[in-house]
């Protein structure tokens, strides 16, 4: 449009006579990735307190008494699947199949919820063996960490079914296709997190 | 049982909370209480309820949002400044075995008040409302990217002020300065209110900001005019977006931390306490990594402040623009280079601290940069010492001692000696007073005809002028020289009687600044009176250069009736030189945002989480969150949130502007 402006010769033009149409939500995946990136840097401050509190065990239990990486490897098999169903669900809405992307969708609520489940089973055993969040430096930044991304993964689900049923009520319109695509990127943000902590608490807890 | 019962629905909230036993503060308290209800009387007395809520407060227009913004920052200034003053007082006649009028507590709570307010709920309201005002005016756009959310981020800023303002009547305010380090700040050695109103109003507030600082960015990367290509947006916008860019960079650290503070102090886990592995200095750590940035953030938006009116008031295009595109680029950058020369005194070691006291040494190169653009443009300009250009001269004198005394504290083993001295608090009020409010009272100039329609009356403009710059090197002056004989900071009482002279010069300076905000006040009511003899229709009363110049005052709310389009930096400079004609005719509907209530209802059920967590009344806390949710929710499901002013209004609205611009030109 720049170039109209400048044509050779011609009276300057100094403003659109036809208005050009604004699309609806055009700032929207930008303004979905900064804020991903602002939650990226709250994750990475709380990788920076596990990165220096993460060896304070306060003669308190370490990884290796606390971590059984056989449920963990469940656990993150349980949320890659997900993202693998959540990517059907965004096909199937790119063809406009309503039933099919809802129905990728429940798929990838049920396997949001299975994580959240073994989440809680292994906080609650940890509790129970007295590795509390009060009991260590190296706790305290463990459940956090580990809690702030669970939390973001039950948000996600809230999120996920309020969408569930906007598209059930208005169907696949652009508002809810945008909507649908903000939600796939916090939720593959929320894997690729997901994929820090099993390798920089568990994976890398196991060798300390 | 009914003890546990009030217990429940009171938490540790009791009457003995209530600072009765305080004089002042319930003297303070009754002022306010009867300033409010006039306040609130009048409203009503005028029926203003209904104006406030349609037109204001649920407001979308992002010029709208900009005033209030302004309004917060000068309500808060007064609190604020009331603490400061209080201080000056204190401290002037604290000797000799006097304990002055103030006790321990309540003097510890003030400097900490003083210190959050000003930064949070003064600096930030102000440089964020001018942002939102100015940024969409200058890149010919309609509004913000998000409108509903600018308002949210708005009303959670309000709420986080409102929790501050609360601390003062009900409970108590942190005593622990502005950054509150634990383990002070830990539940053992504060286990009062104090520092939960500290942590909980920030959080709220801290929504707000990072939220309004993706929406300008936003804003500026995508809703530029056509021919606007980025190094032909304007310099105050240039250095909105970098400041912008700071704000999402910064503010999530500073929510994290003061979580695991917050988790600390409530749930009992050791982030920073002194045992079971804690480590305080890693507070200390995090929270200047979001405070170095922070003080760019305040300062940046002023740069482009005086880029403009420098530019503007000596007739000139601005000297190396480019330069100081990148000086700002550069200075983003750096300023998360930096963090740890807060803390020198920790003892890193030596390469830590040479490596940071170097990284600060090479921000003054960017920054030196800039005030030589400044005295560039205006060399051989022809300059005109309106209001806007004498704040921005004594700017560039004031700002430059600040620069100074900066690098001086960069160097380690100097700021061995003055670390936590009366010389860094002088060091950082003469940047913060002589850069960021001398820049805000030279905006407020500069842009005030453009949001009104009339200019601010410049003869009280220039008694607020001369008496803040005379109390500010009053007021600060001594304390550099009171920090290199090394007294510290914080101090309530003191011994050595030969001190006592320069506190009380300072208290002086304090008194002139007074003098300073009561004349700016003054200057806004004379302004409103006189507003017929200081009107201006022309939209463009200072001949200026950028967009925002192009449209009438106050602007329209949908700004511009035709998207204009850019061919050159100083775009309304070109159009004029080029003998623009504004078009009169063929106005088309325009697609705008429609006003929500939204935003000032959940920053209501923040307030109210707040509260309750602040006082433990956990049914408050748990049913606000839900109903939190639940809104946020609900509000997700109105599909229909934009509007189209019909061609017909547009019409009317521009040619009303012509009438009035040829009864403008019949008299001249």
């Amino acid at each position: 449009m720049a170039s109209t402006a400048i044509a050779a010769g011609a009276e300057p033009v100094f403003h659109l006579e036809e208005e050009h149409a604004h699309a609806e939500g055009g700032s929207t995946m930008l303004g979905f990735w900064l804020y991903l990136m602002s939650d990226c840097l709250i994750f990475a401050m709380l990788f920076a307190a596990f990165g220096v509190l993460g060896g304070n065990y306060a003669a308190g239990p370490a990884p290796k008494d606390l971590f059984d990486l056989g449920l963990v490897a469940v656990n993150t098999t349980m949320l890659l699947l997900s993202s693998i169903t959540y990517g059907f669900a965004m096909l199937t809405m790119d063809k406009g199949r309503v039933g099919a992307t809802q129905a990728w969708l429940g798929v990838t609520m049920l396997f949001g919820l299975a994580f959240l489940s073994i989440e809680l089973y292994e906080f609650a055993h940890m509790i129970h063996e007295g590795a509390t969040p009060q009991r260590s430096a190296f706790l305290s930044s463990f459940f956090t960490l580990v809690g702030t991304h669970g939390l973001h993964v039950t948000f996600g689900i809230v999120w996920m079914v309020t969408l569930m049923v906007q598209v059930a009520r208005y169907g696949l319109i652009e508002a809810n296709r945008r909507r649908l695509m903000c939600l796939s990127m916090f939720w593959h943000f929320l894997d690729v997190v997901w994929i820090g902590v099993f390798t920089f608490v568990y994976l890398m807890g196991m060798l300390r | 049982m009914p003890e546990t019962l009030t217990k429940f629905i009171f938490g540790r909230l009791t009457l003995e909370s209530l600072p009765l036993h305080e004089p002042i503060v319930v003297g303070t308290f009754v002022v306010v209480a009867l300033g409010g209800l006039a306040l609130l009387g009048a409203v009503t007395y005028f029926k203003l309820w209904g104006y406030l809520w349609r037109e204001w407060f649920t407001s979308v227009d992002h010029k709208k949002i900009g005033i209030m913004y302004m309004v917060l920052g000068l309500v808060m200034l007064l609190r604020g400044f009331s603490d400061a003053i209080m201080m000056r007082l204190q401290q002037a006649i604290a000797f000799n075995g006097s304990e002055g009028y103030l006790n321990a507590h309540h003097y510890d709570q003030i400097f900490t008040a003083h210190g959050v307010i000003m930064i949070f709920f003064v600096a930030m309201p102000f440089v964020t409302g001018l942002m939102n005002f100015v940024v969409p005016l200058q890149i010919g756009a309609r509004d913000v990217s998000f409108p509903f959310l600018n308002n949210f981020s708005f009303w959670m800023t309000v709420g986080g002020a409102i929790l501050v303002m609360a601390s003062l009547f009900v409970g108590e305010f942190a005593r622990t300065g502005w950054l509150a380090y634990p383990p002070l700040s830990g539940i053992n050695y504060s286990p009062d209110v104090g520092v939960d109103y500290y942590i909980w109003a920030l959080q709220v507030a801290g929504v707000g900001t990072t939220l309004s600082g993706i929406n300008l960015i936003c804003t500026i990367i995508k809703m530029r005019a056509p021919g606007m290509t980025m190094m032909r947006m304007p310099v105050f916008t240039w250095t909105s977006l970098c400041t912008n860019v700071l704000i999402v960079a910064s503010f999530p650290v500073l929510t994290a931390v003061l979580t695991l503070l917050a988790l600390d102090r409530y749930v009992g886990t050791n982030f920073f306490t002194n045992d079971f592995g804690g480590n305080p200095m890693m507070y200390v750590n995090l929270i200047w990594i979001w405070g170095h940035p922070e003080v760019y953030i305040l300062i940046l938006p002023l740069f482009g402040v005086f880029s403009e009116v420098t530019s503007t008031f000596s007739g000139k295009r601005l000297f190396g623009y480019t330069s100081m595109v990148y000086a700002t680029v550069v200075i983003t950058i750096l300023s998360y280079l930096v963090w740890l020369h807060h803390f020198f005194t920790m003892g890193s070691g030596a390469s830590v601290n040479s490596f940071f006291g170097i990284t600060t040494m090479i921000i003054s190169i960017p920054t030196g940069a800039k005030i030589f653009n400044w005295l560039f443009t205006m060399y051989r300009g022809r300059i005109r010492f309106e209001l806007p250009m004498m704040w921005t001269v004594a700017f560039m004198l004031t700002f430059v001692v600040g620069g100074m005394t900066g690098v001086l504290l960069a160097v380690p083993p100097a700021d061995f000696v003055l670390h936590n001295s009366l010389f860094l608090i002088a060091h950082f009020h003469n940047v913060i007073i002589g850069g960021v409010l001398f820049g805000l009272f030279a905006a407020i100039a500069y842009w005030w005809p453009k949001a009104f329609g009339f200019k601010l009356d410049p003869f009280w403009g220039k008694v607020s002028f001369w008496c803040w710059v005379l109390g500010f090197w009053f007021a600060f002056m001594p304390l550099y020289i009171l920090g290199l004989m090394g007294v510290t900071r914080r101090m309530r009482v003191f011994d050595d009687p030969s001190l006592q002279i320069w506190f009380v010069i300072a208290a002086f300076g304090a008194v002139l600044i007074a003098g300073g905000i009561a004349a700016f006040l003054v200057q806004i009511f004379v302004s409103i009176r006189k507003r017929a003899e200081l009107v201006d229709v022309t939209g463009d009363p200072w001949d200026g250069r950028t967009l925002e110049w192009s449209t009438s005052s106050p602007p329209p709310a949908y700004n511009f009736a035709f998207t204009p389009v850019i061919r050159d930096n100083d775009a309304w400079f070109d159009m004029k030189r080029a003998g623009y004609r504004r078009p009169l005719t063929g106005f088309k509907p325009i697609h705008m945002p429609k006003n929500t209530g939204t935003g000032v209802i959940l920053a209501a059920f923040s307030v109210a989480l707040g509260f309750g967590l602040i006082w433990y009344m956990w049914w408050l806390a748990a049913l606000s969150f839900v109903c939190l949710i639940a809104t946020a929710i609900g509000h997700t499901f109105n599909y229909h949130r934009d509007f189209d002013i019909p061609a017909a209004e547009v019409t009317q609205t521009e040619e009303a502007r012509t009438t009035l611009l040829a009864a403008q030109e019949a008299r001249a």
